[in-house]
């Protein structure tokens, strides 16, 4: 189990980088987020989640089977939840410094996420940024594409100016029939590493769940003749984690 | 071809002509266009430091990357951006494009540096463009020069302000007579076609950077395109139209080689046709012919070639001739009266020509009306 992860772990980056994570409705890749809020935890990073499409107790009762409680970090201030499905609490209606309209959706949560990156990073680790997901972001912005492009944009100039992480997932499917789907291809040429979840392309299978692709752009190999690093793994979600291995490497 | 790109941009406008202006285009497919676009901004500020380049500064406005990564790269080449020559200006529309920044810290909480200063309207083209004059005129110091420009993302300035009032930008800077060159990256299937066709009409050069590799699955990302494409993600093909200002476009083609010293650019294999930039649908088949064929096709004698020749003339329809026919009756008559010495009877048939089937060039049915 530990190697398996270890195969995952290292095909991923570890600081100042911008995730994208493509899942599709027969293979979700929520596992991959909760996989990373607790690597970013282990490794004593802050974390900010904005959650548009689940609620707290169901973040915390994954990760609780993963090994990682969310209520001590929560509670410590180095786990800061943005609860978007909250009505209290829905952007727009915060009272943003300048009297934020409800159109100014983008705005709002920008706001919210740097007063959270302010009170919660510190000096040895820079803080991680998660938002589950972005086509529910798109729907509270009303479908304006822009608005979200325009969030997603100032939260990568933290990557430049904090050394912030940056995760963000996206159901690349619901795009399918589209011929130019600008959002989907802002966030391909915006992400440094791209993880797409898909069916297996032979069909379903009873101890394979999907496959994994990674990847990673701006890697170097040991010649240095790459630039960019490609990864595929089969996987498995387990209870208490994710098994990956190979194509063809289980009998 | 690289190098005459280079030297394109590094030589400027004559005068009373527009400034050369260079477009580069890519997808996510091959996503490249930045790696050049950086080869063409080191190959400049290096012809600029040296004094080879009519430009004598460069204002880049930095869309989609930061001051700070453009202020790395230029120092990883071994050119300083803080030297005591002033030569580059960094527009800064990537830290706060729509000021929102400044709406969270208030005015005033973030201070230009020497060479980047912050811009945070980018929906205002025309104040982006006085922006950008004003730059490269503090650039020359009040003295008579040029300054070139570079727009790192014009599919960005063009989601912020749309096609038309940027295409108007990119006209005036080319037109404004202390441009010496101007060059852009632009993503090509984030914006309209006709959008990146308006860009291809305002540049003399257009660079396309397209996968080695064409791929299965068209211009998207898909698993397919990603795991075939192991080739496509090291090397690339690099197509140029350079337009010239008597008309004549030339197209040439390279190979793009990305490795851990940069952009390197090699010859491709003489088996490789030139596409014309995306211009021609590619084909799996010679459209040409040899020269064996076409000396064959010039031997062919045509069924009117033969006029000419004292013969009255007439237009061939497919159909015996009159005198054609007249000939044949007499020889057939001819031959009936050597042989009714021999036989005693014979039928004789005398085919008529409009019973004749149509040649094959005709159409049988054209006198139906259906």
């Amino acid at each position: 189990m530990a190697g398996s992860r270890s195969l995952l772990d290292e095909a991923l980056p570890t600081l100042g980088k911008a995730l994208l994570i493509e899942d599709c409705v027969e293979t979700s890749g929520g596992f991959l987020l909760h996989h990373l809020v607790k690597r970013f935890l282990l490794c004593d990073r802050p974390v900010i989640l904005v959650a548009f499409a689940n609620t707290f107790s169901h973040y915390d009762r994954i990760l609780r089977k993963l090994g990682c409680n969310l209520a001590a970090p929560r509670d410590k201030n180095r786990f800061v939840f943005v609860d978007m499905l909250d009505p209290q609490l829905q952007v727009g209606n915060s009272g943003g410094t300048d009297g934020s309209a409800d159109g100014d959706v983008g705005f709002s949560l920008y706001e919210r996420i740097c007063k959270a990156v302010r009170s919660i990073s510190t000096e040895k680790n820079s803080v991680a940024i998660l938002v589950d997901d972005l086509s529910l972001m798109e729907v509270a912005c009303k479908g304006s594409v822009d608005d979200v492009i325009d969030f997603l944009h100032h939260c990568h100039t933290l990557i430049a100016e904090s050394d912030c992480s940056f995760v963000f997932l996206n159901h690349h499917d619901i795009y399918s029939s589209m011929e130019r789907p600008s959002l989907m291809l802002y966030l391909e040429y915006m992400a440094d590493v791209l993880l797409r979840v898909e069916p297996l392309a032979t069909g379903s299978a009873v101890d394979v769940h999907g496959q994994l692709t990674v990847l990673n752009r701006g890697v170097h190999d040991v010649a240095g003749t790459s630039r960019s690093k490609f990864q595929n793994f089969h996987y498995r979600v387990k209870e208490n984690g994710i098994e990956c291995f190979y194509p063809g490497s289980r009998g | 071809m690289a190098e005459s790109i280079c030297r394109a941009l590094r030589d400027g406008a004559l005068e009373g002509e527009h400034a050369p202006a260079l477009s580069i285009k890519d997808s996510i497919v091959s996503p490249f266009g930045s790696d050049v676009f950086h080869h063409f901004l080191v190959q400049l500020s290096s012809s600029i430091l040296s004094g080879k380049s009519q430009s004598r500064g460069i204002v880049l406005v930095a869309y989609s990357r930061s001051p700070s990564f453009y202020v790395e790269l230029l120092r990883g080449k071994g050119l300083d951006v803080h030297s005591s020559v002033n030569w580059i200006r960094i527009l800064d529309c990537f830290s706060d494009p729509l000021g929102w920044k400044i709406r969270l810290t208030g005015p005033g909480s973030r201070e230009d540096s020497d060479v980047a200063i912050l811009y945070n309207d980018v929906k205002d083209s025309g104040r982006l463009l006085m922006s950008i004059v004003k730059l490269g005129k503090g650039l020359m110091q009040d003295t008579k020069g040029c300054f070139s420009v570079a727009f790192d993302s014009l599919s960005e300035m063009v989601r912020h302000a749309s096609a038309q009032p940027v295409a108007h930008m990119i006209s005036s800077l080319r037109s404004n007579g202390e441009i010496s060159s101007a060059f852009w990256m632009l993503h090509t299937d984030v914006v309209e076609e006709k959008v990146a066709s308006i860009f291809d009409y305002l540049s003399s050069m257009v660079a396309l950077v397209e996968p080695l590799i064409p791929s299965s699955q068209g211009p998207r990302l898909t698993l397919d395109n990603l795991a075939g494409t192991d080739e496509n993600m090291r090397k690339a093909r690099f197509l140029a139209r350079l337009k010239r200002r008597n008309g004549r476009v030339r197209l040439l083609q390279e190979e793009l080689r990305l490795d851990c010293s940069g952009l390197t650019f090699a010859s491709l294999g003489d088996n490789v046709p030139i596409t014309g930039g995306g211009l021609v649908p590619k084909v799996q088949f010679n459209l040409q012919l040899s020269e064996k064929e076409q000396v064959d096709r010039a031997n062919v004698v045509l069924p009117f070639e033969h006029q000419g020749n004292g013969k009255p003339i007439e237009i061939y329809d497919g159909r015996q001739s009159l005198t054609d026919r007249k000939l044949e009756v007499a020889l057939i008559r001819e031959e009936m009266t050597q042989t009714s010495e021999l036989t005693t009877g014979e039928i004789l048939y005398i085919r008529d020509s409009d019973d004749e089937m149509p040649d094959s060039d005709e159409d049988p049915d054209d006198d139906l009306d259906i």
